[in-house]
This record gives structure tokens, C-alpha cells and sequence, in this order.
């Protein structure tokens, strides 16, 4: 058990310095890169929990797709540091207001925050589709079937963010010459070669 | 959890070597190596001529639309892990249940496809 503390404290002491590098590093690219370690070891927190799907889905989801795609933006935005250091000054009251609200907030939550003390039993009893099985197939018992709207909704959330993402950035060059394959192999010599008799001396 | 945690003991002792073997080679280049800088060997190398301009530059937007539609579909596949998992204990329900769901993205798959997102021009 001290073995798992001792990962947890590690886990969690490099998932608060990796996000506090996030928003401190200089480079965008750095934050990204930051961010990753930060989902890895969130994965690795899920792993102490028990919870290994979810650890390993952070992983193929987050630090394979989520990551790439933060990448993308830091690229596509094209960031100028020189113009960046300008606008700071202008905006730090702005910005020191409302860290300033947030931080208030925070502390309103937290302050008013304490734990039921019904919590700790229904940490320790698991919920009954759980009992002897794998986690993932935990998961498998009750999504498809209990859950099913929670699921199709899910299903309806990716179609929109599908065709949402096309509407936006889908744009066609007018005049591209695309390649027809079925085109090119259905021609024959009929339709491409043309002989003309020419008699000798006279010319076209 | 002791027991799950035994199976995940190999991946700790692979990243510690994994940590071992980075940082030493790191270290001992930051040792052993020769270091003479100056302003000709830390500039970027370009054919001879001094570099236009940063290495930086804008990307295309379409490779952030190949991005989304790849999530999306990684997604479609992280369903489908527990429901292949628990395909028994769910039963004809579930089955049809997840047919609907791929179906639905079936749909936007066809809208892709049909409006060209797949095509690179």
C-alpha cells in the first residue's frame, strides 16, 4: 500500500508542476508537450484508482488525438511573441480582475465545501454490475443497455462535431483537376487514337 | 487494489529503464562532449544561405479537419472495446443498441465522403 501512496504522490506532485508548466512555458509548442505529460499522468492516477479503461482511453484519446489536435491550433494560430509582449501590459488589469473573481470564487467553494459522511461507504461499495468482473467489461454491462439515450446521445454528439468540423473548414479549390481512375481504365484506343489515311506526297 | 496494481509493475520498471537509458545518454553528452559554441555553429543551417524567415509558419486548416474526423472515429472505437468485452452479458439488446449507434456515425462517414472531406486538393 505504501507502494501505491508513493506512486500517487508522484503521479500527482509531476500532474500539478506539468500543468503549472502549461500556462508558464514561453513556447505554445512547450505547453502542449507539458500537456501531454500531464494527461499521462492523470492516466496514471486512474490506473491507482482502479480505473484502467478510463486510464488507458485518456491515453489513446487524449495524448493520441487531443494532443495532436492542440498542436494543430498552436501551428495554425501562428503566434508572433514580440506581438504577444506588447498587449500585456494593456490588458493586465483586465485580466488580474477577472483572476482575481475566479480566485474569489474558488475560495467560496471551497470554504463551503466539506464531505459527507455517507461518502466513505459508497466509495467502498461497488456498484452491483461491477462485482467480479474486469473494468472494462463493468463498463460494457451497463452502457449499452441501461444507459442506451446517454449512449445514442453520444452517438448524435460525434455526428454533429462531424458535420460541424466539415461545414466550417471544409473549402474546395475551384478548378482542381481530380484523377477519375474508372475513366482513365475505360478508355480504348476508339476513344483515344484517331488514324488518318494520308496519301504519300500531298500533306495533311 | 494490490493485485492490479502486480500487473502493471512491467510498465514501471520499462519507464524507469526507459527514464535510465534517456537521462544517461543526455548526461553523459552534457559531460563527455566537446563544447566550442559560437554564432555560425548555433545558427540554422540553410544550404549555405543565411534562412529566410522563421521556421514557423501557418498550417493548412485541412489538417486540423483530418484531425477532428480522426478523433471522432478513435472515439467510435473506444465504444466499441466494452461492448465487444460484454457482448454476452448485454445480449440481442445491447447488439442492436451499438448497431444504432454505428449507424448514426455510418451517416456522417457517408457525409464525408460525399462532400469531399476525405480528398486532398
Amino acid at each position: 500500500m505504501a507502494f501505491a501512496a508513493a506512486f500517487f504522490y508522484l503521479f500527482s506532485a509531476v500532474a500539478v508542476a506539468a500543468a503549472v508548466m502549461v500556462i508558464v512555458s514561453r513556447n505554445p509548442v512547450h505547453s502542449v508537450l507539458f500537456l501531454i505529460l500531464t494527461f499521462f499522468n492523470g492516466a496514471g492516477l486512474f490506473v491507482l484508482l482502479g480505473a484502467e479503461f478510463l486510464a488507458m482511453i485518456l491515453v489513446v484519446v487524449y495524448v493520441g488525438a487531443v494532443a495532436v489536435l492542440f498542436l494543430f491550433v498552436v501551428m495554425m494560430l501562428d503566434i508572433d511573441f514580440t506581438e504577444l509582449r506588447q498587449g500585456l501590459l494593456s490588458y493586465a488589469p483586465i485580466g488580474g480582475t477577472i483572476g482575481l473573481i475566479l480566485l474569489v470564487e474558488l475560495a467560496l467553494v471551497f470554504s463551503g465545501w466539506a464531505i459527507s459522511s455517507e461518502a466513505m461507504e459508497t466509495v467502498a461499495a461497488p456498484v452491483e454490475a461491477a462485482v467480479g468482473a474486469t473494468n472494462t467489461e463493468a463498463i460494457g454491462r451497463v452502457l449499452y443497455t441501461d444507459y442506451i439515450y446517454y449512449f445514442q446521445m453520444a452517438g448524435l454528439v460525434l455526428l454533429v462535431a462531424m458535420v460541424g468540423a466539415i461545414v466550417l473548414t471544409l473549402r474546395h479549390k475551384p478548378g482542381v483537376k481530380r484523377q477519375n481512375i474508372a475513366a482513365q481504365v475505360a478508355r480504348t484506343p476508339a476513344t483515344a487514337v484517331e488514324i488518318k489515311k494520308i496519301k504519300p506526297g500531298q500533306g495533311i | 487494489m494490490p493485485e492490479l496494481l502486480n500487473d502493471y509493475l512491467p510498465i514501471v520498471i520499462f519507464m524507469g529503464v526507459a527514464a535510465g537509458i534517456a537521462i544517461a545518454l543526455m548526461a553523459s553528452a552534457l559531460v563527455i562532449a566537446v563544447r566550442n559554441p559560437d554564432p555560425e555553429k548555433h545558427s540554422a543551417y540553410e544550404c549555405g544561405f543565411d534562412a529566410f524567415d522563421d521556421a514557423r509558419m501557418k498550417f493548412d486548416v485541412r489538417f486540423y479537419l483530418v484531425a477532428i474526423l480522426f478523433i471522432i472515429f478513435d472515439l467510435e472505437v473506444a465504444f466499441l472495446f466494452p461492448w465487444a468485452v460484454s457482448l454476452k452479458e448485454v445480449g440481442v439488446f445491447g447488439f442492436w443498441s451499438m448497431m444504432i449507434f454505428l449507424a448514426v456515425l455510418t451517416i456522417g462517414f457517408i457525409y464525408e465522403w460525399r462532400k469531399g472531406a476525405l480528398e486532398w486538393d
